[in-house]
């Protein structure tokens, strides 16, 4: 396996500028997650390393070489798309067998059965061999994929959005197989989603895009816990974290066009600022330093989501089990004082 | 591995969105409705029966009034199309009739009306014409059409809408407006009356309709499949015709019926620009009328004999046709 | 305000049985989520209740009137689409005033009651804006502002969150239940998502091949599903489910695991299912909790962060993985041993054959 490199690449269709000045590396063996919205120039940055956009500046290289006037036959990568890959007109075994069968790697027949029976037990689809595609379910169809993959052996692995067109439970099993076989495997793979839960569950690390431009690089932990601006914490956490416009006042954090004040952190703050608060770290207590109402409930089993309503401003708390509140009741809660994020006006983490 | 159960049924439910299935009482307007459609069908259908019909009947059957329903069927009138013959004397009559075993079954139709069969007629080369002609340029038009539709899909054209517009433009002008320019142009480049001239124009004019509808069908491809392709260690070509080709079938199968039935049933050209040589059948049964008397039996056979190649090719191809041409209505 | 009543309502399709027949009372003000994989009939049930797809047997009564047969314009229901099925040459408040024009409602009228839903779902700012400029999430406000503003008995709603990005679909979510709060509106939701069903209906219609697999509250189809459709559909992760055997006071589990029972539950479930007999266990994520000395074992197959909490995967063996929840700083490498205990009030108990739920459960 490979490792990639990205040095300062820009690209730009017409008006718009789809990347800017975008480096990362991803190391030999590491799962790395590109996560940010719809155009935010995830795919773009994928099919720049897969050779089928060209950058209009700055290099891809793998260990070191550089990419530039290599086809994409000959970089040797694996794509995953989110969808369409499969040749309808072939059966499995030859969808698996299309990409050991190229002219460029001159196998003999025995050998290629080999290596796609290899890869089909990897995935539990020996019994499919004989279907052509188009009669599979969505998630055959994406083992088949990610099969069409990993019998190449190939330097690195691209996945453009391999889940998003699975229904929730499909989705939630193949993200555990396929974190499974790429941690034995150690492959390096660059996946692209818009999802934060694939890219929290998944990610070695993770790079989160913005418009273009990587606003924040690190673990599922540093972009969870410590996000590197307003986007970021937007981006990661279900239901999303508080964003509330704050200033400080009489040693404490006073929350604007409200009367809840928060415990203040124990360094200089600017005149004006926002403070983040994730929902888990809002617990319903009735010793609870903090009044509200209820103003909805969300029981989802595991845990429910109550927002409250506290002078003015409207939290949403998780709290864990199925709670007996309802809306309209009052209740007491505590904010988790070390687990405050504070940005400055702009959004960037202070 | 683990794996889990994956949820559910995927059998695909089709949910008809028709709001006025109210009551039962729909349920006999809609047999109705049927029966209406059906009866509109048929009397549609009603000249080819009559010249079905006509192709098998005798010279007296066919000028009887009222018109004979129920007659014996002759092959006369495939005869008179098909051979040249002449007028035997009575005594050659004699001596034919003398020995009837050793005749075929259109010796002795010819024989009932006195004549002897010298050898095929020339509607039987017309009918090889029309196939080489029509075959030919079909085949060009689809192979040229494919490869310029895949372009325009797939590339960056400069100009590429007015192109497509200037392709198009092309099928705007009736066929009849430029004959005269293009007999001229055919005698001077030696085309008049050639197969290869009419496999030429053909072509042209068919370019238009198979670009556009072939460019329909190719968008409907999704390039994710090309890409993978290439990413696989293929190059554009042998992504192309191994992974866009068969996909395209049934669009190309739909184009190829379009193309052949435009060039097969041509007349006006092929008129104007065909004299004897690659004279095709459309202006050959048209000429048919006034050789002593109009042969009613004999042009029904023609138009009857003309019709089975684009019946075959049309029924050979109905299952990919009607995918084609409902291809893009509604999503597969 | 209405209720719902089906009656051995069934819908065939030629020979396919979209809807199996189903009884269904829906009451006044309640909002009731059919929920199910795609294909299950949800949507085709919800069609029929609407007018907008014919019943093959059955009767559907609102408010106790007879409307099996009468046209969807005729039923006093209000209809919103997945896909918003907003008027494209009309602005979004034409869009909204369209249902109460049809209905022949003075200016004034139209005026006032397109004011008062305009102002509730808080979109004034979006009236003059033709539907291609709106946001999904606007659209979708100005699709339920025009069910609204005819005060309709009933609202069927068909995935309405469907076609929205994630961003928008948890804070629409909320907003149409504090609507429902609001209004108290019979209302008839369809959905696939179960996170949707749970935090909005009252009540949960699970449906599976063109039937029925359970009704309850939030609640109840969580802690106590009828069977192992529901187990397994309901939660996120859903159920763990593990096939095992009856043995005396405890329950044989694969990989040499066992799970000690208490003596009246080891007797109900052998006075249930037989002695010896094969038992489906089933718990949640969080009923399980990885412990030193737990008396279950297994090795992390994988473990993913979610930031606020940590799942576990541990394979028993190569078929029976089980998910665990854990604590958001848990980490675990692949191919650890690790040992866990389950919470024995929350154990459900199967049967394998029949797939439903054993009497004799223990209740939270």
């Amino acid at each position: 396996m490979s490792n990639i490199a990205l040095e300062r690449i820009t690209k730009r269709f017409g008006d718009v500028t789809a990347l800017d000045n975008v480096s990362f590396a991803v190391d030999d063996g590491e799962f790395f997650v590109l996560l940010g919205p719809t155009g935010a120039g995830k795919t773009t940055t994928l099919r720049i390393i897969a050779g089928l956009e060209a950058q209009d500046a700055g290099t891809v290289s793998f260990d070191g070489q550089s990419l530039a006037n290599v086809t994409p036959a000959d970089r040797d990568v694996a794509f995953v798309f989110q969808q369409y890959s499969l040749y309808p007109t072939m059966t499995v075994y030859d969808n698996l067998a299309f990409p050991l069968r190229s002219p460029l790697r001159r196998l003999n027949e025995s050998e290629i059965q080999a290596r796609v029976h290899e890869a089909a037990e990897k995935l539990l689809i020996t019994h499919l061999m004989d279907r052509k595609t188009a009669n599979l379910s969505g998630g055959e169809m994406q083992r088949v994929s990610i099969g069409r993959a990993i019998v190449r052996h190939p330097r690195v692995f691209l996945m453009d959005e391999p889940l998003s067109n699975l229904d929730a439970k499909l989705r939630e099993s193949l993200r555990v197989e396929l974190q499974h076989l790429q941690k034995s495997a150690h492959s390096t793979t660059l996946f692209v989603t818009h999802d934060q839960i694939e890219a929290l569950t998944m990610a070695d690390r993770i790079g989160v895009l913005d418009e273009g431009r990587l606003v924040q690089v690190g673990t599922p932990d540093d972009i969870y816990d410590r996000p590197a601006n307003t986007f970021v914490a937007r981006l990661v956490g279900t239901p999303r974290i508080n964003l509330l416009a704050a200033e400080p006042a009489n040693g404490a954090i006073q929350i604007r066009d409200s009367q809840l004040k928060l415990p203040i952190p124990d360094r200089p703050l600017p005149p004006a600022f926002q403070v983040g608060v994730r929902p888990e770290d809002i617990a319903i207590s009735p010793g609870g330093a903090f009044a509200g109402d209820v103003v909805l409930t969300e029981p989802l089993g595991v845990e429910t989501i109550v927002h409250i309503g506290a002078g003015g401003a409207t939290l949403l708390s998780l709290v864990p089990g199925m709670v007996p509140v309802h809306p309209g009741d009052a209740v007491r809660f505590d904010v988790a004082p070390d687990r405050l994020h504070l940005f400055d006006p702009s959004g960037s983490r202070l | 591995m683990a794996t889990f159960e994956e949820t559910g049924p995927r059998t695909p439910v089709t949910i008809s969105s028709r709001v006025d299935k109210v009551s039962p009482r729909a349920r006999l307007t809609s047999n109705v409705r049927a029966l209406l459609v059906l009866a509109a069908a048929l009397i549609g259908l009603i000249p080819v029966l009559v010249m079905g019909a006509t192709a098998f009947k005798s010279r007296s059957d066919v000028v009887s009034v009222p018109p004979k329903v129920v007659f014996s069927p002759t092959m006369e009138g495939f005869v008179f199309l098909l051979t040249e013959r002449s007028q035997l004397t009575p005594s050659a009559l004699a001596a034919q009739q003398a020995n009837p075993e050793d005749l075929s079954l259109f010796d002795r139709i010819a024989l009932q009306n006195g004549q002897r069969i010298n050898g095929p007629s020339d509607f039987v080369m017309r009918l090889r014409n029309s196939l080489i002609i029509a075959g030919g340029s079909t085949i060009a038009s689809v192979v040229l059409g494919l490869l310029a539709a895949y372009a325009f899909s797939r590339f960056k054209v400069p100009g590429k809408d007015d192109l497509l517009f200037f392709i198009l433009s092309t099928r705007m002008l009736p066929a009849v407006v430029v004959a005269v320019p293009l007999f001229l142009m055919f005698r001077q480049l030696g085309l008049h009356d050639t197969h290869l001239g009419m496999i030429i124009l053909y072509t042209v004019f068919n370019l238009s309709l198979t670009v556009w509808l072939l460019k329909g069908f190719i968008d409907e491809i999704p390039k994710e499949y090309e890409e993978a392709a290439l990413v696989d260690g293929y190059t554009r070509f042998q992504a192309f015709y191994k992974i866009v080709l068969p996909q395209a079938a049934t669009g190309i199968a739909a184009t190829t019926v379009f193309s052949l039935i435009f060039a097969w049933n041509e007349y006006a050209l092929a008129l104007m620009l065909t004299s004897q040589k690659a004279r095709t059948a459309p202006p050959a049964i048209a000429t048919m009328l006034g050789r002593g008397g109009i042969e009613w039996s004999a042009i029904a056979a023609g138009t009857l004999a003309f019709l089975i190649p684009v019946v075959i090719v049309t029924f050979a191809l109905r299952r990919h046709l009607l995918r084609g041409v409902t291809f893009g209505a509604i999503r597969q | 305000m209405a209720t719902i009543e089906l009656q051995q309502v069934e819908k065939r399709f030629g020979d396919f049985q979209a809807v199996k027949p189903m009884n269904l009372t829906i009451h006044d003000g309640e909002f009731v989520v059919l929920l199910g994989p795609s294909g299950c009939g949800k949507t085709t049930t919800l069609r029929m209740i609407s007018g907008l797809e014919s019943v093959t047997t059955g009767d559907i009564y609102l408010d106790g009137r007879q409307v099996t047969w009468l046209h969807p314009s005729d039923r006093d229901i209000a209809f919103v689409f997945q896909f918003f099925a907003l008027y494209p040459h009309m602005t979004a408040g034409q869009n909204i005033a369209f249902p109460l024009q049809a209905e022949g409602a003075s200016r004034d009228q139209v005026r006032q009651r397109v004011d008062e839903v305009v102002r509730l779902l808080r979109i004034d700012h979006l009236l003059e804006m033709r539907p291609n400029k709106l946001s999904g999430g606007d659209k979708q406000r100005v699709a339920l502002a025009r069910a609204l503003v005819r005060r309709p008995a009933a609202f069927l709603m068909d995935e309405p969150l469907g076609a929205l990005d994630a961003e928008f679909r948890e804070s629409m979510r909320a907003e149409i239940k504090k609507l429902h709060l609001d209004q108290h509106a019979t209302t008839v939701y369809v959905t696939h998502d179960q996170v949707e069903a749970m935090a909005m209906g009252d009540r949960i219609v699970i449906m599976s091949n063109a039937e029925i697999q359970q009704v309850g509250t939030p609640a109840e189809v969580y802690y106590d599903p009828t069977n192992l459709f529901v187990a397994r559909f309901v939660g996120s992760p859903g159920m763990n489910l593990v096939s095992g055997r009856l043995a005396g006071d405890r329950v044989r589990l694969p990989a040499g695991n066992a799970l000690p029972l208490p003596a009246d539950q080891a007797g109900a479930l052998a006075d249930g299912l037989g002695r010896d007999a094969d038992v489906v266990v089933g718990f949640r994520p969080e009923s399980a909790a990885i412990n030193e000395d737990g008396a279950l074992q297994g090795t992390v197959y994988a473990s993913e962060h979610h930031g606020a909490y940590t799942m576990l995967h541990v394979s028993l063996n190569e078929h029976d993985l089980v998910h665990i929840r854990s604590s958001r700083l848990g980490r675990y490498a692949i191919d650890a041993p690790v040992r866990f205990d389950l919470e024995p009030a929350m154990i459900r108990f199967f049967d394998p054959q029949s797939e439903k739920a054993v009497q004799g459960n223990a209740h939270p």
